[in-house]
């Protein structure tokens, strides 16, 4: 076990540096309205966070992590551009025996800047990268971007491009989905079924003859996914050349030079994405102008989708084992999920304090 | 001294006494009809603590029984990894039922969970919430839900006539324990036909802190594997 008196000197000298580079501390509540987190994330945070109760406020939770509050401070009243920088504790519930940690210190460092999102990419993981040199982790990256355009790309319905979409954090029922939408899996016996008996009658008539209709939900919306179901049941798969080409992009793994042309390859067959790979382009040249090794830096085009589901650009890990000890990413939606109407291009990261000081203490 | 932990009353308590009456541990209640007391017979150095079922698997992981009778479904909702801190003794062979999702009989576009799936992102666009699905199994379903990639939905907790919610409107779905199916037909509810989150019986378990020599004697003693 790591002394506590480590691992606060760690996130200082963290801390310091983030300070150093330019950013303002900020302060984040510990106690936070549970229900912004629940919008956000969904019904899992609830599993890894620690709900209470206060009798006016209604249910809070202790603090998961501080993108959500730091956004918050910095959409209501920040400078524009911004960098700012945090370190506290963060608790998460652990829903296993083990010795895994339920609070614990991160230091973290967000960039709000409009202007070059590639530079200021290349800026937060070259920072990280060298305050973490020395420690032997394997540094990972990705682009949920690329992903994003290539779903957006795709000649398919909009309805269907919508599904992936909101799927793309949920590798496996995105992955049910592209099989289902590409033909490769035969339609469910159940769903063939429920086609049938939909093209039997008229919904209003179906919904009647079912038995009285309770709850919330109206015929209207009951009739018009019934509309959606049968014509998307009438319309033609994703083309075998773009479903191969998204299946290849989800796989793509290598040093990103080889991924880079990898994925010229797969633009000449998706357009759409080529900006994404100009932009994945141009982000390797600033990382390599910020003296970082980009000739052996991972690209997994898949990292990033198990994570929070907010990135929505590159995204990078610092791992040592199975510990994550440092990771970031860009969150450009997010900034306008919180910023009521405005948002702005955002990027940042945390590394974790306890993690860096076991590792210097087993050095 | 083995103490086992017995649902206290109804029909769980009955078949747990003729289950362990059948293998020569003869259980009753002592005292009056309404007092939760029990004696064991035909075997020594056994106790009988008499609980309730949803309290069982507690008492289990913290070693205060040693042996308890309940249903699967309630040791998997309220115990983080489970099967490191109980072992499944033997199935008893009664109180199944499953724990399933049921929604209205008149969603008639909805029959797997792929379609709830998607219900809940035109929900929570057209109402400005996540859909609601009541239950009191709130790990189980939690994890299935998260394991199926479900999304925009959220549990709200409902202690009893759970089915009921949907027509108050305090959710749009539900999950819950069901065998026959008969009470979600009255409520005007019908089950999605992939997600039976979990096939739930009785079981006699075993706390993992109950090594000592006894219990497993005792088990020997009744036909089971110590």
């Amino acid at each position: 076990m790591t002394p506590k008196a480590a691992i606060r000197a760690e996130a200082d000298r963290l801390f310091a540096a983030f300070q150093a580079a330019g950013a303002v501390p900020v302060d984040a509540d510990i106690l936070l309205p549970a229900e912004t987190l629940l919008d956000l994330y969904g019904e899992d945070i609830r599993a890894k966070a620690y709900v209470t109760t206060d009798p006016v406020q209604g249910e809070m939770m202790l603090r998961p992590d501080f993108t959500v509050p730091v956004v918050q401070a910095h959409m209501a009243h920040g400078a524009d551009p911004a960098r700012y920088c945090y370190r506290g504790e963060v608790f998460r519930a652990q829903d296993h025996l083990g010795a895994q940690a339920r609070e614990s210190l991160q230091v973290g460092f967000e960039v709000f800047d409009r202007q070059a999102p590639e530079r200021a990419d290349a800026e937060v993981f070259a920072l990280f990268g060298g305050l973490l040199a020395g420690l032997n982790l394997r540094a990972v990256t990705g682009d949920i971007g690329i992903l994003m355009a290539a779903v957006r790309g795709i000649s398919a319905s909009d309805k269907r491009k919508a599904a992936l979409l909101r799927h793309i954090w949920r590798p496996q029922r995105f992955r049910a989905l592209l099989d289902r939408f590409s033909g490769r899996a035969p339609m469910p016996a159940a769903r063939a079924a429920l086609l049938a008996r939909l093209a039997a009658g008229q919904p209003a008539d179906l919904i009647a003859a079912s038995g009285p209709l309770i709850g919330l939900r109206e015929v209207d919306e009951i009739a018009a996914r019934a509309q959606t179901l049968l014509e998307d049941a009438k319309a033609a798969p994703i083309s075998a050349l773009e479903a191969a080409m998204l299946y290849d992009l989800l796989q793509l793994q290598a040093p990103a030079p080889a991924a880079l042309t990898h994925l010229r390859g797969i633009a000449l067959h998706l357009p759409a994405i080529l900006p994404a790979v100009d932009r994945f382009a141009a982000r390797l040249e600033a990382l390599r102008a910020q003296g970082v090794d980009v000739d052996t830096l991972a690209f997994e085009a898949s990292h990033g989708r198990t994570a929070m589901e907010y990135y929505d650009g590159f995204v990078f890990s610092f791992v040592s084992g199975e510990d994550v000890v440092a990771s970031g990413g860009r969150y450009d939606a997010l900034t306008a999920v919180l910023g009521q109407g405005r948002s702005i291009p955002a990027v940042g990261g945390i590394i974790r304090p306890h993690l860096v000081a076991a590792l210097r203490g087993a050095a | 001294m083995v103490k086992i932990g017995v649902p206290s009353k109804g029909r769980l308590m009955e078949k747990t006494f003729e289950w362990f009456g059948a293998r020569g541990l003869r259980m009753a209640k002592t005292g009056s009809d309404r007092e939760y007391a029990g004696v064991v017979e035909g075997v020594a150095g056994v106790e009988l603590v008499m609980l309730s079922a949803s309290e069982v698997p507690r008492e289990l992981a913290a070693g205060r029984i040693d042996l308890g009778v309940t249903g699967t479904d309630l040791v998997r909702d309220k115990l983080a990894d489970w099967d490191r801190q109980v072992r499944e003794v033997a199935a008893l062979g009664f109180g199944q039922a499953d724990l399933i999702i049921a929604v209205p009989a008149a969603w008639i576009d909805v029959d797997t969970l792929d379609d709830l799936d998607a219900v809940a992102a035109a929900f929570r666009i057209r109402h400005g919430f996540r859909l609601r699905i009541a239950t009191k199994y709130h790990r189980l379903v939690r994890d299935y839900l998260t394991a199926q990639g479900v999304a925009d939905y959220q549990l709200v907790d409902s202690q009893g006539a759970t089915e009921g919610t949907v027509k108050n409107l305090t959710a749009e779905a539900i999950a819950d324990i069901t065998s026959s199916g008969e009470t979600l037909r009255a409520n005007h509810l019908k089950v999605l036909s992939d997600a039976v989150i979990l096939r739930s019986q009785a079981m006699l378990y075993q706390s993992a802190l109950a090594t000592g020599p006894d219990v497993g004697a005792l088990l020997a003693k009744i036909g089971l594997r110590p």
